[in-house]
């Protein structure tokens, strides 16, 4: 699939998206959702160009949305827009800290520390009740957006709308960045980190930015879940919360920043199926998904649609 | 003059395997060493360490009189050291040309992150490697795709791309069919003499090494036997017996 | 903390290390023959501990015998071990033995969070326990301190003689030999002939019968209730990757710590007990990044 292409295909997701929440106003949070659920295995995504995967993830959204919360707790009046930028700025820089410390790690190695990072996260937050709520988490009343208070439904379009755009530009970002130096570099800690370190680059550099881009990108998703859900829980943060991300990532699949998107959209349309007609089985059906995806169709959506076809090969 | 790489009592043992036993070594700018000895003498284990792939259980390296022994490979390439590999160590999921590129990287404006890597490098700089080792038809395919000889080449040219003072290439031509085997040594020595490269590789071929080698040294059981011109070291009676099986 | 508390507080952490290292055992025997940390594993000890809790109330509805009881207990690991076990290696991993590692990793995964959903169709909700052993047991006193025999004897018992008997039976048998051989290289032991992929069941089996046995050992003195696997596999792996993955007397050593702290922590600091293990794998990685007891090896180049 050529890149122009893929931008007619983005645009009218992004119109179908907007225009359905409008005309059906019950479909804005659930679009939302789906956004904000894209936006966090996008990040996951960036994670599995590295060849890495996480199982801790969530935390990032987790540390996102509590930032949001504890921020309006102290100013109540704080504008969303500041709020959103402070959570994705506290999961950007807990990202480039805990780095550090983990792009030292590979494989299982990597996916379980994150995921024993996240539950001290998520134990921390469901104990400590007088700071963070406990289970009960903390309430997030409906701010100003950009200096605009609204009601509950000019909140939600603004919100959907606003989201859209986000996604948008970062999907078109960080595809950007996948076929850049750092990028390309990425991809060669998967397949060959030896041969890196011989031309002269720093895997773990290499992995360190990778992972902060990540964390940024499931902190945005954190903070904009937040808003719209109007609550934060530890639940942000469980590992199964990283399970979902990592089986949107997969869904979706890594060979283009897109994917992620049309893999919550299978996600949701999943989830209301089990709602519906399924309760009490949602893992299953999550589990039985994901092996069929890894058997019959291991790249994923995008990898399906061709989307992560390079022009050079495309005129072929 | 300091020479190019130096080591001193250089030694690594692997369980009961002294794969490097205390070995004294220097290399000059200007020379052509081929390396030669049986499987398991320790030949790509030296390269290994002099890289800075392993650690030396004793022993120190100098690159141009720099003390690298605690270095990582990424610093001692910095110094103009690079290297191929026996077993051909390619980005397995990008095309020819574009291990290329990630090769070129650290040349090329170092870790961008939204300007396109093909954008970043020089095209031309590649091309011309490309040329050089007889790549540039199959440029953008995934390497993946490549038969073993030809990753023995991209390899190469990995290496190359880089413009070391000195390249070390462990068994060039292996996996390469015979008959191009010479074409390939013609090819990158030429290239190698242009850029006035210094080189140091690993041979199993006698014919190959007379031909190109100025110098050679034969390894046998983690110590360097024999080291002087070819003749004298191919005439060297436990080189002959013990390296190249001749009575 | 009282003296009295501290003897309690490592009674149970004894105990509770040695289930713990019958699961960990499994699971790090698992990676170092196929090389993949195998998350359903969890799984398996979940299923142990419930099949163990039904065969055991089905037992003392029919008056059983202590002993009788007990053999329950290792038959539901044993059919629980083969059955989740066999499944898993042939049904899934065989399928993707070729494919990304992180795809096999995720299989696991899958699996995992299938039989998660599995279970709570099969057990419901409501927590279930096999009690009745304990008390049947008896009890024993120590310094003025009650125990029961089930926890600071049967169980430590068993963890050392599943221990000593599966390091006698990689050492002196054949299989044994075979596996190792395996472990350390597939290609070499491919090449003298053994049959990796036999060996790779084989050692699946033997590795889900110990998770499954960890969670039988289990059903007496838990409740257990969904999510029971998610904590056992989390926690087994911060024992294996803390010890080195594929170090089996790691694990050991490695078990007793975490069981122990973890324990401690109960009597002391509870709101902590859940992060203890995990800081003490980041506190270790972050010294020793391949595990206490591993020797760093390089890859070849
Ligand atoms: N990473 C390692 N771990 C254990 N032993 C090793 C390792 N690398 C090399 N060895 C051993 O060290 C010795 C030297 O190996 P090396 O690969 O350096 O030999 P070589 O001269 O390059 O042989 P060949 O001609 O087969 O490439 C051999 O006995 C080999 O088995
Ligand atoms: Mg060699």
């Amino acid at each position: 699939m050529s890149p122009s292409m893929i931008r007619i295909l983005v645009t009218l997701g992004a119109l179908a998206m907007v225009g359905l929440g409008l005309a059906l106003p019950w479909l804005k949070t659930p679009a939302i959702f789906v956004l904000s659920y894209g936006l966090a295995a996008l990040g996951v995504v960036v994670m599995l160009r590295g060849g890495q995967i996480s199982f801790g993830h969530a935390m990032y959204a987790c540390i996102a949305g509590y930032t949001v919360a504890f921020i309006q707790r102290a100013h109540p009046e704080t504008d969303g827009v500041v709020l959103v930028i402070a959570g994705v700025a506290a999961a950007t820089v807990a990202g480039g800290l805990i780095g550090v410390f983990v792009v030292r790690y590979r494989a299982i190695f990597f996916g379980m520390l994150n995921l024993a990072l996240s539950m001290v996260l998520f134990s921390l937050l469901a104990k400590l009740y007088e700071f963070s709520g406990g289970t009960d988490g903390l309430r997030i009343s409906r701010p100003p957006l950009a200096g605009v208070t609204l009601e509950r439904d000019g909140f939600e379009s603004v919100l959907l709308v606003a989201s859209v755009a986000i996604a948008m530009f970062l999907g078109w970002l960080v595809q950007r960045y996948f076929r850049s130096a750092a990028g390309e570099a990425l991809a060669g800690v998967k397949t060959n980190e030896a041969r890196l370190e011989y031309l002269g680059l720093s895997a773990q550099r290499v992995l360190w930015f990778g992972y902060v881009i990540s964390a940024a990108l499931v902190g945005m998703s954190g903070a904009l879940f937040a808003l719209v859900q109007g609550l934060v829980t530890p639940e942000m943060g469980y590992w199964l919360r990283s399970g979902e991300f990592v089986f949107i990532a997969i869904l979706g699949g890594s060979v283009h920043a897109f994917g992620a998107f049309l893999g919550a959209v299978l996600f949701e349309l999943i989830k209301l199926t089990a709602a519906a007609y399924l309760t009490g089985v949602w893992q299953m059906l999550l589990g039985i998904t994901l092996i069929a995806v890894i058997l019959v169709a291991p790249t994923g959506i995008a990898g399906l649609l061709r989307m992560g076809t390079r022009p050079t090969e495309a005129h072929r | 003059m300091t020479a190019l790489v130096r080591t001193e009592k250089l030694s690594l043992s692997f369980g009961g395997v002294v794969a490097a036993d205390a070995i004294d070594f220097e290399l000059h700018a200007g020379e052509r060493l081929a390396v030669i000895g049986a499987n398991g003498a320790g030949k790509t284990t030296f390269i290994n360490i002099v890289t800075g792939f392993l650690k030396p259980t004793s022993g120190r390296i100098y690159v141009e009189g720099k003390d690298v022994t605690a270095l990582d490979p990424r610093r001692i390439v910095r110094l103009g050291v690079g290297r191929s590999f026996q077993l051909p160590q390619l980005f397995l999921e990008h095309t020819v040309r574009q291990c290329l590129e990630i090769a070129l990287i650290g040349k090329g404006g170092g870790l961008g992150f939204f300007k396109s890597l093909s954008q970043q490098v020089d095209r031309k700089e590649i091309d011309h490697t490309l040329d050089l080792v007889g790549l540039r038809e199959r440029a953008e395919e995934p390497c993946a795709s490549l038969p073993e000889g030809q990753r023995k080449l991209l390899d190469v040219a990995m290496a190359l791309a880089l413009r070391p003072k000195l390249l070390i290439m462990d068994e060039p031509t292996s996996g390469v069919a015979s008959e191009d085997k010479l074409d390939l040594m013609n090819a990158v020595m030429r290239a190698l003499e242009e850029q006035k490269v210094t080189s140091w590789f690993v041979e199993h071929d006698v014919d190959i090494v007379t031909r190109y080698a100025t110098r050679v040294a034969a390894w046998i059981s983690g110590r360097i036997a024999a080291d002087g011109t070819p003749q004298s070291v191919l005439a060297d009676e436990a080189v002959r017996r013990e390296v190249l099986g001749i009575a | 903390m009282t003296f009295d508390l501290l003897l309690l507080a490592l009674a149970d952490g004894f105990s509770y290390a040695g289930l713990l290292f019958l699961v960990a055992l499994g699971l790090t025997l698992i990676f170092g023959v196929m090389g993949i940390v195998n998350v359903a594993h969890g799984s398996f000890y979940a299923f142990g501990g419930y099949t163990a809790a039904t065969i055991a109330l089905w037992l003392v509805e029919r008056q059983a015998p202590t002993f009788v009881l007990l053999g329950g207990l290792l038959v539901a690991a044993v059919v629980v071990g083969v059955i989740l076990g066999t499944a898993v290696e042939a049904g899934l991993l065989r399928r993707v033995q070729d494919k990304d590692p992180i795809l096999q990793l995720l299989v696991t995964f899958a699996a995992f969070m299938i039989f998660e959903d599995l279970q709570r169709l099969i057990w419901g909700a409501q927590p279930q326990t096999a009690a009745e052993i304990v008390d049947r047991l008896g009890n024993v006193e120590l310094f003025d301190v009650t125990y029961t025999v089930y926890q600071v004897i049967l169980i430590p018992a068993v963890a050392a003689i599943a221990y000593l008997l599966l390091r006698g039976f990689l050492r002196r048998t054949r299989i044994g030999k075979q596996i190792v051989a395996v472990t350390h290289s597939r290609e070499v032991a491919t090449a003298l002939g053994i049959n990796a992929r036999r060996i790779g069941w084989l050692t699946f089996l033997i590795g889900a019968v110990l998770g499954a046995l960890g969670g039988a050992l289990a059903a007496p003195i838990t409740s257990l209730v969904p999510g029971v696997g998610t904590d056992m596999i989390v926690l087994s792996f911060s024992v294996v990757a803390t010890a080195g993955l594929g170090q089996i007397t790691g694990a050991l050593i490695t078990a007793l710590m975490i069981g122990v702290a973890r324990s401690i922590a109960v009597y002391t600091m509870p709101e902590l007990e859940v992060v203890v293990p995990y800081l003490i794998m980041v506190v270790v990685l972050l010294i020793r990044p391949s595990g206490l007891f591993t020797v760093a090896q390089a890859r070849r180049i």
